[in-house]
């Protein structure tokens, strides 16, 4: 009698870590394809300026200069300015190369191609461009304003909006308290290690080779060919290794399309990587929202209403960021049961770079603003802010529950979450730390901030793909829609595969990220993978288990119900009679193709509590310890499942602490390096306390939801919350993100009326 | 970015380096740990002609007591001065804040002439050698001459020395048993110093306060008067001009200075 043990749950260390660790990855600027030998190299002159027309545009010393093949401006094109998003407005479009305005200072000008890497940024430092700078637009209220359009045809500066109805004046007339505060969710980068990089290579067949980093290689496709105007099935896109892209990479960029189109346009293969410069400008960035949040309620703690105003900055051109705020409406209420709740969304272009999804995408934005909602009404009729959360939580017997964002939460146990993190915590202790040093007015105080969050998972795309195939010699091929880039799909849809085929991990191969191999797939974003791909996969395995023991049955005269698939072979129950998957896939091909449709998203949920130190004559808080629970269902592979909490959490004390993208009133970056930009080292995290939680959804067999954003959703508020708890003694009820040393310092003298 | 053009020179002895500066002059930069020079030339903010690549002179690395001074050789990494027994002893201010530089990469690449020559004054160890009263030795073909560190900087990134002149070594006095500290206040451990204050001996440097390194002289003069720690260190931001920028203001570097400066006369006081 064999006991067969399940691989699903267990710490399988990743099997794509030794080539990561040695020979090292293959990015998109170390590729040695053969065809791209002889490929040029794009260098692009970017405006040194946010708004200005563009008088002329002076090429012909950059074209003398060694070893430049084309100097290419937007007179020379005959694609049209693509429009970055489906909803965006026609009239919002950008050019590949700006035509008569420069609208955001890193927009593309010029493309100088030369034949070697370091040719290029000399020509390009010959291109003259002669700007008539216009005012810069970087605050979205003066955008709303819309005395400055960017695009006149346009009539306004306005990229969409989003409201069901005109706010109700009575919507607080029944609460006894009502606390308004306006709030900065701040523009945050993704800042990757690996930047935006593509290489095309056209073929004699007029189809092109596009090589490009990228979080879902079939929509960069789609995307490239809508822009450029030809058919999808003439590019055969390639995502190789790609360095890390947090929402950042979804999709295409138009540079891509730009590589796609000069390597036709020159018939030669055409390579390009951005500098890390030109990242920190030209990438997509997160977030970047102003929130007019009011919370209404009674005296014994019961939330009655609560409205968030939002106004989103879609950067110059409107991409995916002008989509977020739906996601942001859709969780305004987060873990509470609030009898009414309204949302506005504006969503307004600015001479800035565009907005895209940032690890989260419009979730963290809707919980910090109504856990930091939950903390002013808890100050306001001082109540225990824990308390007044749990008070107000979907109760456990109302799943599945329809929010007032009109959204369907699969499963949540939200009170006990909370109760969980509290206890983990030692949360009664933290707060008699904290008096005693209020007592003693210690110059290092204890500052607690709690949070509660439900966030959307796998809500972009419900649908995946996978194939599995067994080969004569007993190996195994995945192809799957996913696109990982960091997460371990290697290891974990080898995991998935092994559970049901009985093949050890290391004879499974995961491939990803190829549009002629894999024409299907929608990515890896929004921490959908493993409850749709990964099902798929877990689907497509017990299904080719199934077959298998049909083939076998016929093969070894045997009943199907008799058999049994384990290691690698079926063989009949009780015997030593049986015959390899690889023999099975030598008589025929033995392959399933499947495609898994969960039908919604689902709803992971978890509490944070965050403990920070802060020096109450400096202003600066240090993230002491974090406790979270993230309960995004059974956990597949606690390993990754952790490693994806540790950075979440991360980037979360990141977005609280330290970083923001910020430009100066003409809209010049100040932030365009590591030196200015300042995310979080090593150095500035303190040690994670990890609970484990696990609700399953029933929206899929496995019962899995996503867990790659939940860290950065609870963290953020928590670590918030508890550096305005370190000095709310002091009178400080609010202070926007990142809560720095200066902010925290300017808090406590506009609080206590002088200079501390 | 890829920086513009140079032409590339790694002389075999501060003879040949003294002598291709002599040469070239203004177009020649010298390339020591290439911490601050090469970002600068990847920015395409600085276009050396020729960069001239001092780093693996063993003659300018050493550190050596001399009377009542240490002689520290100006190509001495800051990981050397980091873990250097000799300044643990003779000077231990140095050591401690050679240890708050960047992180360990960029300490075992940067070198502590390379940090007084470049002139940030937002930098750690220019205001630690001006609180210690160092001396800093310039040498030419024309010969060599001795420049109080006091007398040294003349604004954002400049100083006194001449074109063709290099930094051979920094002289700093054998503090001993002093008292010494140094606060450094930055929001991440590898940033630079939003403030620092470097303390010794009744001396007190201020980082990132002015346009260069900064004695804390109103301090200074008040300890020398009998002044109590709070009064003096409340009297540090004095005769400064702090600089305003994404993480200060030019008042709560003021205030941070106030702060630091009572920290570390605290601690040095013991």
């Amino acid at each position: 009698m064999c006991v067969l043990m399940s691989i699903m749950g267990t710490r399988v260390v990743r099997i794509e870590d030794p080539v990561f660790l040695s020979r090292g990855a293959t990015y998109t600027d170390d590729l040695t394809d053969e065809r791209l030998t002889g490929a040029l190299h794009l260098t692009l002159v970017r405006s040194p300026i946010a708004h200005a027309r563009i008088t002329n545009i002076d090429t012909s010393a950059a074209s003398e200069s060694p070893g430049v093949v084309a100097v290419i401006t937007n007179a020379d094109l005959d694609i049209t300015p693509a429009v970055l998003f489906a909803m965006a407005p026609k009239t919002m479009a950008r050019p590949f190369l700006a035509a008569d305005k420069v609208r955001f200072v890193g927009e593309p000008v010029a493309a100088v191609l030369t034949e070697e890497a370091y040719q290029g940024q000399d020509a390009a430092d010959l291109v003259e461009v002669d700007y008539d700078p216009l005012p810069a637009v970087v605050d979205m209220n003066t955008a709303l304003d819309g005395d400055v359009l960017l695009f006149e045809e346009a009539g306004s500066n306005l990229a969409g909006a989003l409201q069901d109805a005109e706010f109700d004046e009575h919507l607080f007339d029944d609460c006894e308290v009502v606390v308004t505060q306006e709030m900065v969710n701040q523009r945050l980068a993704a800042a990757p290690l690996e930047g935006r990089a593509a290489a095309a290579a056209w073929g004699d067949d007029g189809r092109v080779t596009l090589w490009c980093s990228t979080q879902n290689a079939q929509a960069a496709r789609d995307e490239i060919a809508g822009w450029l105007g030809i058919d999808p099935a003439q590019i055969h896109l390639i995502a190789p290794d790609v360095g890390g892209g947090f929402g950042a990479k979804i999709g295409a960029d138009p540079e891509f399309a730009l590589v796609t189109w000069l390597a036709k346009r020159l018939d030669r293969p055409v390579k390009w990587t951005e500098t890390r410069s030109e990242n920190m400008t030209g990438m997509v960035q997160g977030r970047g929202q102003l929130q007019t949040v009011t919370i209404g309620g009674n005296r014994d703690g019961d939330v009655l209403a609560y409205r968030i105003d939002v106004i989103a900055d879609a950067g110059a051109y409107p991409r995916l960021g002008m989509f977020l705020p739906f996601f942001t409406r859709q969780m305004a209420p987060g873990v509470y049961d609030i009898p009414k709740v309204e949302s506005r969304a504006r969503m307004v272009v600015t001479t800035t770079t565009s907005t895209g999804a940032y690890r989260g995408a419009g979730r963290p934005e809707a919980t910090a603003a109504v856990e930091r909602a939950m903390d002013l009404f808890a100050a306001e009729i001082g109540m225990d802010p824990a308390e007044v959360r749990k008070r107000n939580v979907v109760a456990p017997d109302k799943f599945p529950f329809t929010n007032k964002g009109g959204v369907v939460y699969d499963s949540g146990e939200y009170a006990k979450a909370i109760d969980t993190v509290l206890e983990a915590s030692g949360y009664a202790g933290l707060r008699a730390e904290q008096a005693a040093r209020r007592e003693r007015g210690d110059v290092v105080q204890l500052g607690i901030g709690v949070s509660a969050y439900v966030e959307i998972t796998g809500g972009g795309a419900f649908s995946e793909d996978a194939s599995v195939e067994v080969h004569g010699d007993g190996s195994v091929t995945v192809l799957t829609g996913t696109s990982p880039h960091g997460q371990g799909h290697a290891t974990a849809w080898a995991m998935l595969a092994s559970e049901h085929l009985g093949v050890p991990i290391e004879k499974i191969t995961v491939k990803h990220g190829d549009t002629d191999l894999i024409p299907r797939g929608a990515g890896t974003m929004g921490s959908r993978s493993l409850q749709t791909g990964g099902v798929a996969v877990y689907n497509a395995s017990s299904e080719l288990a199934e077959l298998a023991r049909t083939r076998a049955a016929d093969l070894l005269e045997a009943s199907v119900d008799d058999l049994v698939v384990a290691d690698g072979a079926v063989t009949v129950k009780g015997t030593d009679k049986g015959v390899t998957l690889g023999e099975l896939a030598q008589r025929e091909q033995l392959r399933v193709d499947t495609v898994f449709d969960s039908g919604a998203a689902s709803f992971p949920f978890g509490a944070h509590v965050a403990v920070v130190e802060l020096d109450v004559e400096s202003g600066k808080a240090v993230v002491d310890r974090i406790f979270t629970v993230d309960d995004a269902g059974p956990v597949l592979n606690p390993l990754l499942a952790e490693g994806q909490r540790h950075g979440g959490i991360a980037q979360g004390i990141a977005q609280a602490l330290l970083e923001e993208v910020v430009w100066d009133a003409d809209g010049n970056p100040l932030t365009a390096t590591f030196a200015d930009y300042a995310f979080p080292s090593a150095a500035e995290m303190p040690s994670f306390s990890l609970i484990e939680m696990e609700t399953p959804t029933p929206l899929n067999p496995i019962g899995a939801k996503g867990i790659g954003e939940a860290g950065t959703i609870g963290a953020t508020p928590a670590v918030q919350s508890a550096v305005i708890d370190a000095v709310a003694h002091l009178g400080v009820r609010h202070i926007d993100m990142p809560t720095s040393p200066l902010r925290v310092w300017e808090a406590i003298n506009t609080a206590t009326g002088g200079q501390s | 970015m890829i920086p513009v053009g140079f032409e590339y020179a790694r002389p075999g002895s501060v003879d040949e380096a003294l002598a291709l500066l002599t040469e070239h002059g203004e177009d020649a930069t010298v390339l020591a740990g290439g911490h601050s020079l090469l970002p600068v030339m990847k920015l395409r903010l600085a276009a050396p002609e020729l960069v001239i690549d001092i780093g693996r002179l063993p003659e300018l690395s050493y550190i050596t007591v001399d009377g009542d001074e240490v002689a520290i050789g100006a190509g001495t990494r800051h990981s050397t001065v980091e873990t250097s027994s000799v300044l643990a002893t003779e000077c231990p201010l140095l050591p401690a804040v050679a240890a708050t530089v960047g992180d360990p990469q960029v300490r075992h690449r940067g070198t502590l002439g390379g940090s007084l020559a470049h002139a940030d004054p937002a930098s750690d160890l220019p205001a630690a050698v001006l609180a210690l009263g160092g001396d800093v030795v310039l040498r030419s073909t024309r010969g060599e001459r001795k420049v109080p560190i006091t007398s040294f900087y003349t604004g954002v990134f400049s100083t006194v020395k001449e074109p063709d002149e290099l930094i051979v070594e920094i002289r700093v006095p054998r503090t001993g048993t002093a008292g010494w500290a140094y606060e450094k206040f930055n929001r991440r451990a590898n940033d630079w110093a939003i403030v620092g204050v470097a303390v010794v001996d009744g001396r007190v440097g201020l980082v990132n306060m002015g346009s260069t390194p900064l004695r804390a002289s109103t301090t200074e003069a008040a300890l020398a008067d009998g002044a109590s720690i709070a009064d003096a260190a409340a009297l540090a931001d004095q005769r400064t001009d702090p600089p305003a920028d994404l993480t200060a203001t030019a008042d709560y570097r003021r205030h941070l200075a106030r702060i630091l400066t009572k920290r570390a006369l605290t601690t040095a006081a013991g």
